[in-house]
């Protein structure tokens, strides 16, 4: 036996690598998704100039995913991205659209139109392929030893399509609370006035979520019956940070929306987590055995011990750099 | 061969969005450069000549960046979607060595990138030539790792298999491999090359119709002394770099030269229709003996041919042939166009000569053709396989992974680059006509000196941009 448990070890980098880019790849994403319902062009203005200058980085944090998956869970990688074939090309096709729309937007006079379409139809496309995966996840895949055997549209059922639709309400309310952060004036009123109405939309999506997921699988409902000491202080911390949202929106609050917005989806996020593990290619494969070589994991383990750090380091050293508000004239360059 | 074949359409599909995206990066990568010798020279001499020229080609950057980004992104889960039986193989190798590029480049361009194109006013000068820096280190430590995985599956090191699965047995040499520095520096060089002739042949352009005549002399003179170096520099990389796949992947160089037998005294073709069913070339015009004395250094030395492998093992060698001749024949090209420059300037005549100065407009297309056909010549000189000599391309195919899923993304990509091509080279256009002039004019160290808790001051108020009022709309 060795003397460190390397797999658990990746679990927990990847748990915390996949969580901090939703979170902070979330917010750039539901601030595009917002914006059908903004109410001017100075609005979409300044909710864009609030992530510009952040987005790359946030999204860098997918390509690290997607690779450091590859590393240290080949299994999971390889059975992902073939099920969810089309839904990972909606995606990536939904990210160049947005991507490119920082630049081109803030130029365009007569074409703006449209790249404001771009940005915000990109965004919510990435957003519920995402959803969807989160969906697939939890339904689970038709495998024969570590390859994917199921259809192309297996991950697109009614409860893949409700867990895409939560997701986007969840970007949306993330965007809508970095929004109130970063903005003043007639832009954050708007921003005030739509965040308890998002709120309450996500909340209804737990509360759902709750209900439909165990009935889904009965292998979760048992393991929700069985653990419930340890399971259902999640769904209550949520519920509490639900709570401490809408009171600090009534409030005007300006940081605090953000904070408690990211506390649901920790809460939500570890919950799921918790469903189904040890599992993560349910129903068959658990995560050790859809683990690397021992070789490999330390390997890559030795250089992120070391540059995970520093890439946190400068990452939060440039929202420093960016930090306070934005306004609509900031431009780009 | 069947419309719907996986296989095939994967192959498209992949070689498309590879070609796409290997465009960017060498112009990234050779213009990041620029910019942050052009930023440090400001800071040396506060000449605000280089200033502008940083500003005015962090402009095209940013776009250019942007499109390397979103292409890149689609690069990265290509591998999981339609090569997966090849990544679930080779997960234990290039599962770290992706992860590395994206924990040591990846994430040091985003983050210094934010800080390059909006920070000029909100960090000291000095930090702001730091991060000009870190893009431009960022950019070649990328192409060191991705090259480093690209390699590996030309001239495979380090590994053995066990249940087909690659086990690392040492990382040196499996990162280290045998082409990894050959195919480094000749990356690296073609990136110089694509950056310098880009800038050379816009500063020529603006040239050409007096437009900022002093800024736009500055930048072709610097450039066309870089390109100095790096235009030989490249041929002689080449030969280098030929030498070290003769040694390693010799069915490769066989199709390159068009050579079917095993020969003395091979010919260099400088034209011809190579034949597979025949086994030979129709229509040759040669020099003689020369393939035999590049790559064995003698008149006569033995060369082995195409034939030594069975057909089904042989790469499209009109493909290959076909594509090593146009990348010759235009690194000569801009060989000769760096050397005329160069004896213009000793004659004091760099900046008037038209001809010169038209020639190098009409090269900026030169290197991106170059490199295209490079990766032509490398990739399908490998085929059939994936991992040379280890794993074929069907073998790595994803197994579920039916036709038409394949066609509709195909298409699907192809549609979506369409649009976001032609809008960036579009906009690069707009950015190149409507010139330097556009990068203010109003010099302000003061301002840029000014400590990061001034920031509060409002950015409108500064209006560093658009002297003449048409730069401040956007
Ligand atoms: C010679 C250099 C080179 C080559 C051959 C490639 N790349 Fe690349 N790539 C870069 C050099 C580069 C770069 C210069 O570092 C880019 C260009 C623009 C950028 O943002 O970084 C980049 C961007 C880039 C990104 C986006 C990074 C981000 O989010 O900031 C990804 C995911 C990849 N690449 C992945 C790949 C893959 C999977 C490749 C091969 C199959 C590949 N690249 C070939
Ligand atoms: C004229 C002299 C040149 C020679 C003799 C030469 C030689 C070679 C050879 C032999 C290869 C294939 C190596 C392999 O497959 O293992 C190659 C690949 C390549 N070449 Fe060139 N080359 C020359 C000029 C250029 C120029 C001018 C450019 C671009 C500006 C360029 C860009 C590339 C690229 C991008 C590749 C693929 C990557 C690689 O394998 O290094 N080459 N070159
Ligand atoms: C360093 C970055 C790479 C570049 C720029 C590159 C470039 C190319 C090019 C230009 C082609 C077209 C050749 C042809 O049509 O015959 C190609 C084909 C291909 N490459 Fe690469 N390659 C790279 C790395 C890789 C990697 C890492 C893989 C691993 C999956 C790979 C797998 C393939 C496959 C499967 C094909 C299709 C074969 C074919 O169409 O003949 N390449 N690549």
């Amino acid at each position: 036996m060795e003397l460190i448990d390397l797999t658990a070890i990746w679990v927990g980098i990847l748990g915390v690598g996949v969580f901090m880019y939703i979170l902070l790849d979330g917010f750039d994403l539901g601030v595009g998704i917002l914006y059908p319902f903004t109410p001017d062009e100075r609005a979409r203005d300044e909710i864009m100039n609030a992530v510009a200058p952040v987005w790359d980085g946030n999204e860098t944090w997918l390509v690290l995913g997607g690779t450091a998956l590859l590393a240290a869970f080949p299994a999971v990688y390889s059975i992902y991205l073939p099920a969810l074939y089309i839904g990972v090309f909606l995606m990536l096709a939904g990210l160049i659209f947005r991507g490119v729309a920082f630049e081109f937007r803030f130029k365009a006079t007569r074409s703006r139109r449209f790249w404001n379409y771009a940005f915000s139809g990109g965004s919510l496309v990435a957003a519920a392929a995402q959803g969807f995966l989160v969906g697939a996840v939890v339904q689970g895949f038709e495998v024969e030893g570590f390859t994917y055997t199921g259809g192309a549209f297996d991950w697109l059922t009614p409860f893949t399509t409700f867990t895409a639709f939560a997701l986007v309400s969840g970007y949306a309310l993330l965007g809508a609370t970095w929004g109130i952060l970063k903005t003043t004036g007639e832009t954050q009123q708007w921003l005030y006035r739509l965040a308890p109405r998002l709120l309450a939309v996500v909340v209804l999506c737990l509360l759902v979520l709750s209900l439909w997921t165990p009935l889904l699988q009965e292998r979760i409902l048992e393991h929700w019956l069985s653990s419930w000491p340890v399971l259902w202080p999640l769904p209550a911390l949520s519920a509490v940070f639900a709570l401490l949202l809408w009171r600090a929106l009534r409030r005007g609050a300006e940081f605090w929306p953000f904070a408690f917005a990211f506390g649901i989806f920790i809460a939500t996020y570890l919950g799921l987590l918790s469903s189904l593990w040890p599992y993560v290619v349910p129903p068959e494969i658990t995560f050790r055995e859809a683990a690397s070589a021992p070789e490999t994991q330390l390997f890559l383990l030795l250089g992120i011990l070391f540059l995970l750090p520093v890439v946190i380091g400068y990452t939060a050293w440039t929202y420093w750099i960016f930090r306070g508000k934005v306004d609509a004239t900031m431009g780009y360059h | 061969m069947e419309l719907l074949d996986p296989l095939l359409l994967s192959r498209i599909q992949f070689a498309f969005v590879v070609s796409f995206h290997a465009l960017f990066p060498v112009f990234t990568i050779g213009l990041a450069a620029y910019i942050a010798v052009l930023e440090a020279l400001w800071y040396r001499t506060d000449s605000p000549l280089y200033r502008r020229l940083a500003e005015f080609w962090t402009r095209i950057f940013a776009v250019v960046f942007g499109m390397g980004v979103v292409s890149g992104l689609v690069m990265s889960f290509q591998f999981g979607t339609n090569w997966s039986a090849f990544s679930f193989a080779t997960a234990n190798l290039l599962g770290p060595v992706l992860s590395y590029e994206v924990l040591t480049a990846f994430f040091l361009e985003a983050v210094f990138l934010g800080i390059l194109l909006f920070g000029r006013d909100r960090v000291p000068r000095g930090v702001h030539l730091f991060a000009a820096v870190m893009v431009a280190v960022g950019t070649f430590i990328s192409s060191f790792w991705i090259l480093a995985a690209n390699s590996w599956m030309h001239t495979p090191a380090g590994y053995e298999l066990r249940e087909g699965v690659v086990h690392v047995t040492s990382w040196a040499e499996a990162i280290f491999n045998p082409s990894l520095w050959y195919r480094f520096g000749h990356v690296a060089l073609a990136s110089l090359l694509t950056g310098g002739f880009v800038v050379a042949g816009v500063s020529a352009y603006y040239l050409l119709r007096d437009r900022e005549v002093a800024l736009n002399r500055k930048a072709l003179s610097m450039t066309v002394w870089m390109l100095l170096l790096a235009a030989p520099g490249q041929i002689l990389m080449g030969d280098l770099h030929g030498l070290n796949t003769f040694e390693h992947q010799p069915t490769k160089v066989a199709a390159m030269e068009g050579n079917w037998q095993t020969q003395r005294g091979v010919p260099f073709y400088l034209f011809a229709l190579p034949d597979g069913e025949a086994e030979t070339n129709r229509l040759g015009l040669a020099i003689p003996n020369a393939t035999s004395f590049l790559l064995t250094h003698h008149w006569d030395g033995e060369v082995p041919g195409l034939t030594e492998v069975g057909p089904d093992e042989r790469p499209p060698v009109a493909f290959v042939f076909w594509s090593f001749r146009v990348m010759l024949a235009l690194g000569t090209l801009m060989l000769l166009a760096v050397l005329w420059a160069t004896w213009l300037r000793l004659r004091g005549r760099l900046f008037t000569s038209r001809p010169l100065l038209k020639g190098l407009q009409w090269l900026i297309p030169a290197p991106f053709v170059a490199v295209l056909a490079g990766w032509f010549v490398t990739e399908g000189g490998r085929q059939p396989y994936l991992i040379y000599g280890e794993m074929t391309l069907a073998e790595g195919l994803t197994p579920a992974l039916t036709g038409g899923m394949a066609l509709f993304t195909l298409l699907g990509y192809i549609a979506v680059y369409a649009v976001v091509f032609v809008a960036g080279v579009h906009y690069v256009v707009r950015i190149v006509q409507s010139g330097p002039e556009q990068v203010g004019e109003a010099e302000q160290p003061a301002h840029a000196k000014r400590p990061l808790a001034a920031t509060d001051i409002p950015f409108d108020d500064e209006a560093p941009l658009g002297g003449n009022g048409t730069g401040t709309r956007r």
